[in-house]
């Protein structure tokens, strides 16, 4: 076991250097590009200064070397600090951290576990009306354009019911609040972005152990279980289910980019202080150093989601780990 | 062909058809302003009523067809040919080059596609030729590995050996005898692709990083939707149902496909 943690980590290595690569010349070698913003300064900025900012960001060294240099300070996690509020690149990236973390580990476990039971039912139940229902959802779920589910539950629910806040995390008197308060105050805020979140990768999942299921319940080993004088319900959650569930492992690894990155469109819809929006408000305002740690950070965590997901199936598949 | 792959088809014919003869579909031009008759509620005149500049919605979302169809098509098709050549090359020779092709994927799938996406976009400037450019770049991972893991069964098949024992030149070999066989699933993920290239652009338009007013494309009339959200139902409802039918009829023809040639899909790796 050791020796296979030992090895993803390695192979993690040259990835992580794929990605400072990929971030660093889109950034430096795009038209419009960090090194444009700064060229195209006022007009009446003196061929002088624009050679000290060139100077002051190492734009008058060659490209391989100003890499270089990002790299090393990249490593240490010093990222520089904001064009736009001049304040440190991680610090802005760490203060957005727990939102985005909050999300999506929850709308992750909501997913997970809504997912297998679907998911199962739909097996088990198989060419009934309950699996065609389900399968109807399912299909609903991964195509319809969360953006918009966002526009019209915030529409019923929030406008025109008034029964949960339309957007933002915590409410504006929200340090005014007991502990109470304050956990209901930040329910009521993760309703409708964890309900939008989850419902392509419940889609997905649960489709996933339903086709995983369908196919363990043909197996000699499910035979043999029900020959044992096992029951029915024994032989579903203990043999079938167990063995379906292996690849779904892999599959939540999968999905961490995607709610990463996936978030923006609608972290900004609902004013949602996640790195996503960070992502999309640095963006628009070109301020370089921060696009280029969050692209970073989030490339990291997605890189620890997988190692987290190879190792956990290889702990619980010995196969994986004498391959 | 099944009742599910029949129905994706019969919906997406429709779409393709309103994109191609759009100008002769809209019952009114899509940039004709009218501001006496702003944010109308559908009526006769207006099926879908009008949007905050009198425009009619209903000839806006027609016109919107093109450009949704277009950038799901080429995107698509742009990592089509990127995720088969490489998919090829990498299952069929194996070794050095399978690896640093498969890490190259690697790192594709572990930078988050849409910040990826988000930055281009800013950087280069958004316009319809950016964002197809940009999809299909960002997208071709997927093909890859389905193409690689064909190519890694099909090569080993008698007759793919037997051309090679015959002596034919590599390029005959990959493109004349194994790419056609490998196609099946190819196929598949071009449906599911556009599907997601349309989710992309729209996504994309109603952040403003889209397609540009007034060129309308659903995803930026459902930006002026969320605007009048309060008293403009229709600016919200009808767009959004336009890209949920696109996505769901692609879908759904992806999926009856896989089902019709499933014997070939059941490798994966």
């Amino acid at each position: 076991m050791k020796r296979y943690i030992l090895k993803r980590l390695l192979l993690a290595v040259p990835v992580l250097f794929g990605i400072t690569l990929i971030t660093f010349f889109i950034i430096h070698l795009t038209p419009g590009g960090f090194t444009a913003v700064n060229m195209q300064m006022d007009i009446r900025t003196s061929p002088d200064s624009i050679e000290r900012m060139r100077h002051l960001y190492g734009l008058d060294k060659p490209v391989i070397s100003q890499y270089i240099d990002w790299f090393g300070r990249t490593i240490t996690f010093n990222f520089g600090e904001s064009f736009i509020d001049h304040r440190p690149v991680l610090h802005k990236v760490a203060e957005r951290l727990p939102a985005t973390l909050l999300l999506n580990i929850l709308s992750l476990a909501l997913v997970f576990f809504f997912g297998v039971i679907l998911g199962v039912i739909s097996a088990v139940k198989r060419n009934t009306a309950v699996d065609k229902i389900i399968t109807v959802f399912t299909f609903i779920g991964y195509s319809i354009p969360t953006f918009w589910l966002a526009l019209i539950l915030m529409l019923f629910v929030s406008v025109k019911a008034g029964l949960l806040p339309v957007s933002g995390m915590v409410s504006i008197d929200f340090d005014y609040m007991t502990l109470p308060q304050k956990i209901g105050d930040l329910l009521s805020h993760l309703v409708l972005p964890l309900i939008v979140t989850s419902i392509g990768g419940l889609a997905y999942i649960s489709r996933f152990v339903k086709s995983g299921m369908v196919e363990a319940l043909s197996q000699q080993y499910v035979r043999a279980a029900y020959a044992k004088g096992l029951s029915r319900k024994t032989v579903l959650y203990r043999s079938a289910l167990k063995n379906s569930l292996l690849p779904v492992i892999t599959l939540l690894g999968m999905s961490v980019p995607g709610l990463i990155g996936g978030s923006f469109i609608f972290e900004t819809i609902f004013a949602w202080p996640g790195m996503g929006r960070l992502a999309y408000e640095s963006a628009l305002s070109f301020d370089y150093p921060v696009i280029m740690g969050v692209v970073t950070m989030g490339a990291v965590l997605t890189l620890l989601g997988n190692l987290a997901a190879d190792i956990a199936y290889a702990a619980v598949d010995p196969r994986i780990r004498y391959k | 062909m099944n009742k599910m792959m029949k129905a994706g088809l019969a919906v997406v014919i429709l779409i393709v058809i309103a994109a191609v003869f759009a100008p002769v579909i809209a019952p009114q031009d899509y940039r004709k302003q009218d501001v006496s008759n702003r944010l109308m509620p559908p009526s006769k005149a207006h099926v879908m009523g009008t949007d905050e500049l009198g425009r009619d919605v209903f000839s806006r979302l027609v016109r919107g067809t093109r450009v949704s169809i277009t950038v799901g098509v080429l995107a698509v098709l742009i990592s089509a040919v990127i995720g088969v050549l490489l998919g090829i090359i990498a299952g069929y020779f194996g070794g050095v080059i399978d690896n640093i092709i498969m890490r190259g994927v690697d790192i594709f799938l572990t930078v988050p596609t849409l910040f990826l996406i988000l930055m281009l976009i800013v950087f280069l400037g958004p316009s319809v030729f950016n964002i197809v450019i940009i999809i299909g770049l960002t997208s071709w991972t997927d093909i890859a590995r389905i193409v690689r893991a064909e190519v890694l069964y099909i090569k080993k098949l008698p007759y793919a050996e037997a051309a090679a024992v015959l002596g034919f030149k590599k390029r005959r070999i990959m493109f004349g005898h194994i790419l056609p066989n490998a196609f099946a699933p190819v196929l598949v993920y071009i449906t599911f692709g556009v599907s997601g290239a349309i989710l992309a652009e729209s996504g994309l338009s109603f952040l403003g990083l889209g397609v540009q007013p007034p060129e309308p494309s659903w995803g930026n009339i459902l930006t002026s939707g969320k605007d009048y959200i309060d008293t403009a139902w229709w600016l919200v409802l009808y767009p959004g149902l336009s890209i949920f039918a696109a996505v769901f009829s692609f879908n759904l023809l992806g999926e009856g496909l896989r089902d019709y040639l499933n014997p070939k899909l059941d490798r994966e790796g």
